[in-house]
């Protein structure tokens, strides 16, 4: 199977993940989103890989999958503590960072 | 042991003494600081003559040795080493050096005995000694520069160590902006050498000095004027001479040591150690000279009236500095460095008198408030009386041959350098009346004051309770507290070791002029020969006619001074009262030491003073803060509120940016390609 079907599935995964990041407000679905993203990333890193035949990419791909672990349990941890403060869950409301 | 190595051990007991003491100035038990400091200047004096010895075991002309104990850079164009210089002419003043420190270590062991500051007192002595025999082995440009700050540095110290009398901090800031200044021409003068003979080693640049420069070409003139700017800051020289009285300020024995003996002379010694620039430049010689012959008088003049028994003593070293600088500068460099040493012994041994004086009066130094105190102080009043025959120039003590050989040389060189001569013997007249008017006020003068009466019964005055210090117009309380005089003054007669340091010093006052007669045994002229090997100047020649003159001169002015004076001031009569109406003008003018502290108050320090202010109201908040600080902060404030728009908080926007930012990239590299 040619090596672009599997990057067309990873680009499809990706731009959808990039569509819900920019468009969706409510922190949950963003962070799923982002997830979609990772794993469309991961995708080109293992069909990358097969096609050189050896595993840095699946290592780099393992690297990430780790990297988004963590990601999430800070980001429900954050989303967590804001429900907890009786704030907005809601990306537009939280914009203290504001210059 | 070489010499070298000996030289090495004379720079290094001082230094180590300093560290000793300044380190464990918490713990030293007692006296013990005083006697380390002492003992760590004997030891330098012992290697310094150990350094002598072994010199003399060299055959003539390689009595200059040169060792290095490490480079501090040797880069294109520049060698900088920790280098000395071990010849003749330094082996001299080390030994003048460490020789009169040692006795004056010992005089101060006693007279700093009840100071709180005891052991920073001595750790500060042996630093300066420490920095001035630095200065004087020194091999180079560079080290010498070190020294000449150091010096500068300690003499601030010890004139400002009784640190909570304004007067005493005055005095120490005036006299080291006033020898900064000397540093900045030393440092100058150094630079318009170093152009031309491209090396700081002292040999070398001596060797090249003819080579390179022309007599009396304009950067050698203009080096050796600015040497003379530093000789003249440090050797307290017209016009650069008046934080030498108010460094009296200092304790006795400091003022003994530094501004007399040692750190003031160290003008002469650099215009005989850099003899082939001067002599390549007979126009700065003539300017060295010229205020030389001008200080010495001047000096002389205001010495006459002044009645603060150190500045008396202050203004007469200025006075006979004059003379030492008026010899080297015209080549009588063997006469000069000769006068410079008797002068140490018997300048040393008048202040350490006027010190038991001033401890007998309770800190009061006025001549008004000094009489009859002959009785009273035996011992002190015969080494004043010696200090100030050979001072003098009284036949046989010392002075007297070392002044008149200067003369003797500046006379034979003929032209105008006869003027010089005859203001040369002004001086020495106006000196012997100086100096015995100040031992006629203080030890004969009528009826003996109450002070002098009873430390005759055998109870110094006011020792137990607190004291008025600086002159009875001060105001200040003395009171035991660190910072202040101790309240107990030491007086020779009670103190073994300040007799033993006078003795020994009036030893040299009274012999050391034996060891050069003219043309009979010339032995410094003789020993300082091999360091003025290339020196034109520098040969034995002496008509017997201008010798026999300047004996006879010298001799007469000085007994016609000293009888002068006994005239005047030996009894309580009207003669000064008369002789003050009768020239009031003149009087006022020598009183105020003609004007120079008011002149330079109102030429350079009001100026400075006013621009300060100007600055300080107009140019810093206009220009400073205005526009330099303003305006950098409008610029930053500026530029950040351009950037700050971007940044809405907005996550979805900065995610859209990035996503932005990364194609806009991929899309760049894929047109690449």
């Amino acid at each position: 199977m040619s090596i672009a079907w599997y990057l067309s599935v990873s680009s499809i995964v990706f731009c959808t993940g990039a569509f819900g990041v920019m468009t969706r407000r409510n922190p949950l679905v963003v962070l799923l989103c982002l997830e979609l993203m990772l794993n469309g990333a991961n995708l080109a890193l293992i069909a990358f890989s097969r096609m050189w035949g050896n595993g840095d990419g699946q290592i780099l791909a393992i690297v990430v999958m780790i990297v988004a672990a963590c990601e999430v349990c800070i980001g429900l941890g954050m989303i967590v503590a804001i429900h907890r403060r009786r704030l907005p869950i809601d990306v537009d409301e939280l914009r203290e960072l504001q210059g | 042991m070489s010499t070298t190595t000996f030289a090495w051990l004379v720079l290094a007991f001082p230094l180590l003494g300093t560290v000793a003491i300044g380190a464990g100035f918490n713990v030293l038990p007692g006296r013990s600081a005083g006697w380390i400091g002492t003992g760590a200047i004997f030891l330098s004096f012992l290697a310094a003559l150990g350094a002598l010895i072994s010199l003399q075991g060299h055959s003539a002309d390689h009595r200059q040795l040169v060792s290095s104990l490490w480079e501090y850079a040797s880069t294109a164009g520049i060698d900088a080493q920790m280098s000395i210089l071990v010849d003749p002419l330094s082996v001299f003043m080390i030994l003048v050096v460490t020789g009169v420190s040692t006795m004056i270590h010992l005089y101060s062991v006693s007279y700093l005995d009840r100071d709180r500051g005891f052991a920073r007192y001595f750790s500060y002595l042996n630093f300066f000694v420490f920095s001035m025999l630095l200065l004087v082995l020194a091999g180079n440009f560079l080290l010498l520069i070190v020294g000449w700050a150091f010096v500068g540095a300690a003499s601030y110290l010890l004139i400002s160590f009784w640190y909570r009398r304004t007067t005493a901090t005055r005095a120490g800031i005036k006299a080291f902006v006033i020898n900064v200044v000397g540093d900045v021409g030393l440092v100058l003068g150094t630079y318009f050498l170093f152009k031309h003979t491209g090396t700081l080693d002292f040999l070398q640049a001596f060797k090249q000095a003819p080579h390179v420069f022309t007599s009396g070409e304009a950067d050698v003139v203009a080096g050796c004027l600015l040497l003379l700017v530093g000789a003249f800051a440090k050797s307290a020289q017209i016009p650069l001479h008046t934080w030498l009285p108010d460094a009296m300020e200092g304790p006795t024995p400091v003022s003994a040591l530094i501004h007399a003996a040692t750190m003031v002379t160290a003008g002469v010694y650099l215009i005989a150690r850099m003899h082939p620039f001067f002599e390549l430049a007979p126009a700065a010689q003539d300017v060295g000279a010229a205020i030389g012959c001008m200080t010495l008088v001047v000096a002389a003049t205001i010495a006459l009236t002044q009645t603060d028994i150190k500045r008396v003593i202050a203004y007469s070293t200025m006075s006979q500095i004059g003379y030492m600088i008026m010899g080297v500068s015209v080549g009588a460099y063997a006469a000069g460095m000769f006068h410079l040493m008797t002068h140490a012994f018997f300048k040393a041994l008048l202040f350490m008198a006027a010190g038991s004086i001033i401890g007998a009066m309770a800190g009061e130094q006025s001549l008004d408030r000094m009489k009859g105190f002959r009785r009273a102080l035996p011992f002190t009043f015969a080494c004043f009386v010696i200090g100030g025959l050979a001072l003098s120039g009284i036949p046989p003590f010392s002075g007297f041959f070392s002044k008149d050989d200067i003369l003797l040389v500046t006379g034979e060189l003929g032209g105008w350098h006869w003027a010089l001569y005859a203001l040369g013997y002004l001086g020495a007249f106006m000196t012997a009346i100086y100096t015995f008017r100040m031992i006629f006020r203080a030890f004969y003068g009528g009826e003996p004051v109450t002070e002098a009466t009873e430390l005759e019964g055998g109870h110094p005055h006011h020792v137990e309770q607190p004291t008025r210090v600086g002159g009875s117009d001060s105001g200040e309380v003395e009171d035991t507290d660190v910072g202040f005089p101790g309240p107990v003054h030491a007086i020779a007669e009670r103190a073994l070791p300040m007799k033993v340091a006078m003795s020994v010093l009036a030893v040299g006052a009274v012999g050391a002029g034996l060891i050069q007669i003219p043309d009979v045994d010339s032995v410094v002229e003789k020993f300082l020969a091999p360091a003025f090997a290339g020196s034109s100047l520098y040969e034995v020649h002496t008509k017997n006619g201008v010798l026999v003159l300047g004996l006879i001169l010298g001799t007469t002015l000085g007994l016609a001074g000293i009888a002068i004076a006994w005239r005047t001031w030996g009894r309580p009569t009207d003669i000064p009262a008369t002789l003050r109406a009768r020239f009031s003008a003149a009087y006022s003018l020598s009183f105020n030491k003609w004007y120079f502290d008011e002149a330079i108050d109102f030429a350079i320090v009001r100026p400075a003073r006013a621009f300060g202010v100007f600055a300080a109201s107009t140019f810093e908040p206009g220009f400073v803060e205005g526009t330099l600080i303003g305006g950098a902060t409008s610029i930053v404030r500026a530029g950040s509120a351009s950037v700050r728009a971007i940044q809405t908080g907005l996550l979805r926007y900065y995610a859209a940016l990035l996503l932005l930012g990364v194609a806009g990239l991929g899309l760049y590299f894929l047109l690449q390609t």
